[in-house]
């Protein structure tokens, strides 16, 4: 049977339209609302309004700790899971498996169950208590304390979102052909020079992939800031929450809301030009 | 340059044994082809050689030098994979160099190693490409300049022209041996081609079920071979084999008396290369053998037939020379080469005086 021309554009245009109706014009109007001042002018008052607000540097740099510490920190422990999975026989199903729990919970779960560990009436709290480690109760998550805040907001991210990392680079090295390493072995790389002169340079690919995804990913971060820092931890998704739902201001909203979208996107292309692998190299 | 020796070196995958205690010793400068069908071991051996899989039982030693726990780096080898494995990522000239690089060689050695290398295997112009850019001929050209950039002791090779195309494989297996040749390395060659293995190797270990059948010179596995499994897979086409009863000290091939080996029982194997039988000459005593497939192949001409109670015969005759009426059917009488008779028992193992 003969396939009509159209059938290939007709299974695709529920997608096509969903994506337009549902992304493309909510993002349109966004822009719209970012960049349109009360009265119906064009400008950039409601940017500015944004960078005045008095948690805006906070904000702003909070959400860059985060990425900056917990991106690069996945990455690694991600690389590091892969590798050792690749020397495991027995229970390898099983380590995958657990590993890749934290995929399937919310991150406003996830962020609970750390509330639940690190509060100062938490699992943490009380074990080290009991252990005599700490002659009372220890308020971790507070402005007083903004490095063990930060600390525990990343390491509750680690937990969270390693696993998509994870994921993604053991799918591509489970693509790699063997002989590349064994070549490296036979011709006397010892197992560091294989992992970064050929694994690291081969796996490229599903690197960026996994950094692009990540990075933005974390970049838009919200339930989990807001379950262990609420107030005290703001980042640029909360005020944009803060700006729509308490100040009821739209305006300043999108204007957050744009904010993360274009470093969203910078993050997306450096990623893109950084690890670029060209089409002879493939 | 070293010599290898393998001892007792067998493999289990679980409960398959992949190899059964094999020895095998190959001098220093020698070119060992490893060769027989698929699954017979000879690529597990070949690897355990390398250390890329651990022997069960068993030691390797290259030189006087135990490798057996040793991981492959440290053993002082070069390898060239079936698939090449040359580096996606690195040019030509970084693939080439890429063992020296890992022997903290300097760079005027290196610059000169890779020269001397991609010069012998005519890649010069190609140094600064990847290898995407590059044709499956020009891969496999580097993964052997690859390994001659080291100057290895030992080199291994797997399967390294079963990738390319008919005619490219035997271009580069004439190439492979001027080049090794003159290199003078220790070389085990792993294939199931049995004309590459006669073609380029000093000696062929022939291999099936994990064991080694025979290891001889390309001659006398051709010649002598030492079951009917060697000589049923060396040579195109392979040896005819003929049961025949043994009767009074005498053989009876289909109506020609031939007389018995020492040993031979009451039944015996008579091996015989297609090309070592002849037309008989009117008047001349022969066998009969009756006619099925007649094939031109260029100066010879295959007959496919039955003899000897219907077993199936294959021979060769010069194309240039006189030639039977060839319709299917016809009976020829035909004469075995009375020195070129291999004998063996019904088990399938050459008689001790069989020539």
């Amino acid at each position: 049977m003969r396939e009509p021309k159209a059938l290939p554009y007709l299974l695709i245009a529920p997608s096509a339209l969903f994506l337009t109706g549902l992304f493309l014009i909510p993002l349109a109007q966004t822009a719209v609302l970012a960049f349109q001042e009360s009265g119906g002018a064009w400008g950039l008052g409601n940017l500015r309004r944004m960078t005045d607000e008095l948690n805006f540097p906070d904000a702003l740099a909070n959400t860059f700790k985060v990425v900056l510490l917990a991106v690069p920190l996945q990455l690694v422990l991600a690389l590091g899971m892969t590798m050792a999975l690749r020397n495991i026989r027995r229970g390898r199903d099983l380590l995958v498996w657990v590993w890749s729990i934290p995929l399937g919970i919310s991150d406003l779960a996830a962020g609970l169950v750390w509330l639940a560990i690190l509060n100062d009436q938490g699992w943490l709290n009380s074990a080290l208590f009991r252990l005599g480690l700490i002659a009372q109760p220890q308020a971790w998550l507070t402005y007083e304390t903004p490095a063990a805040l930060l600390a525990a907001i990343v390491i509750a991210e680690i937990w969270r979102a390693t696993a998509i990392v994870f994921v993604i680079l053991l799918a591509g090295v489970q693509l790699l052909p063997k002989e590349y390493e064994e070549a490296a072995d036979v011709f006397g790389a010892t197992p560091w020079q294989r992992f970064f002169r050929i694994t690291v340079p081969l796996l490229k690919p599903s690197i960026q992939t996994a950094l692009i995804l990540r990075t933005v990913l974390a970049f838009e971060m919200f339930a989990m800031a807001m379950a262990l820092g609420g107030r005290n931890f703001p980042v640029l998704v909360s005020e944009a929450f803060n700006a729509q739902y308490f100040s009821q201001d739209y305006g300043v909203a999108a204007a957050y809301a744009v904010l993360v979208m274009t470093i969203s996107v910078a993050a997306t292309v450096l990623y893109l030009v950084a690890l670029r692998v060209p089409a002879e190299q493939r | 340059m070293a010599s290898i020796t393998i001892e007792r070196v067998a493999k289990s995958f679980g409960e398959v044994r992949a190899l059964a205690e094999v020895d095998l010793t190959v001098a220093d400068g020698e070119f060992l082809a490893l060769l027989g069908p698929s699954g017979c071991g000879k690529t597990t051996l070949l690897r355990i050689v390398a250390g890329l899989e651990s022997q069960t039982t068993g030691r390797v030693l290259i030189g006087a030098r135990d490798v057996s726990a040793l991981p492959p780096r440290k053993r002082g080898l070069a390898m060239v994979f079936q698939n090449y494995a040359v580096f996606p990522h690195l040019t030509v000239y970084e693939n080439v160099a890429f063992g020296l690089r890992m022997a903290r060689a300097d760079k005027a050695r290196i610059a000169a190693q890779v020269e001397k290398a991609a010069a012998l295997l005519h890649i010069e112009a190609l140094l600064r490409r990847h290898p995407a850019q590059l044709s499956g001929g020009q891969r496999q050209r580097v993964a052997v300049a690859r390994a001659l950039a080291v100057e290895p002791a030992v080199l291994l090779m797997d399967e390294p022209l079963s990738n390319l195309d008919a005619l490219l494989r035997l271009e580069m297996r004439a190439e492979l041996k001027a080049v090794l040749s003159e290199a003078g390395t220790t070389t085990i060659y792993v294939t199931h081609d049995q004309t590459e293995a006669m073609g380029l190797a000093d000696r062929i270990a022939v291999m099936q079920a994990g064991r080694i059948e025979q290891i001889g010179s390309p001659s006398e596995i051709y010649d002598r071979p030492a079951t009917r499994f060697v000589g049923g897979f060396v040579g195109s086409p392979p040896m005819n084999f003929l049961e025949l009863p043994v009767q009074d000290g005498k053989v009876d091939l289909g109506g020609l008396a031939l007389a018995a080996p020492p040993g031979a029982g009451a039944r015996v194997l008579l091996g015989l290369r297609g090309e070592d039988i002849a037309l008989a000459r009117p008047a001349e005593a022969g066998f009969a053998f009756t006619l099925k497939v007649a094939e031109l192949l260029g100066p010879q001409v295959l007959l496919t037939g039955v003899a000897a109670g219907g077993q199936p015969l294959r021979i060769v005759l010069p194309a240039a020379g006189p030639l039977p009426p060839l319709t299917a059917g016809g009976d020829i009488l035909l004469k075995p080469d009375p020195a070129r008779l291999r004998w063996m028992n019904e088990a399938g193992k050459a008689l001790e005086g069989s020539p």
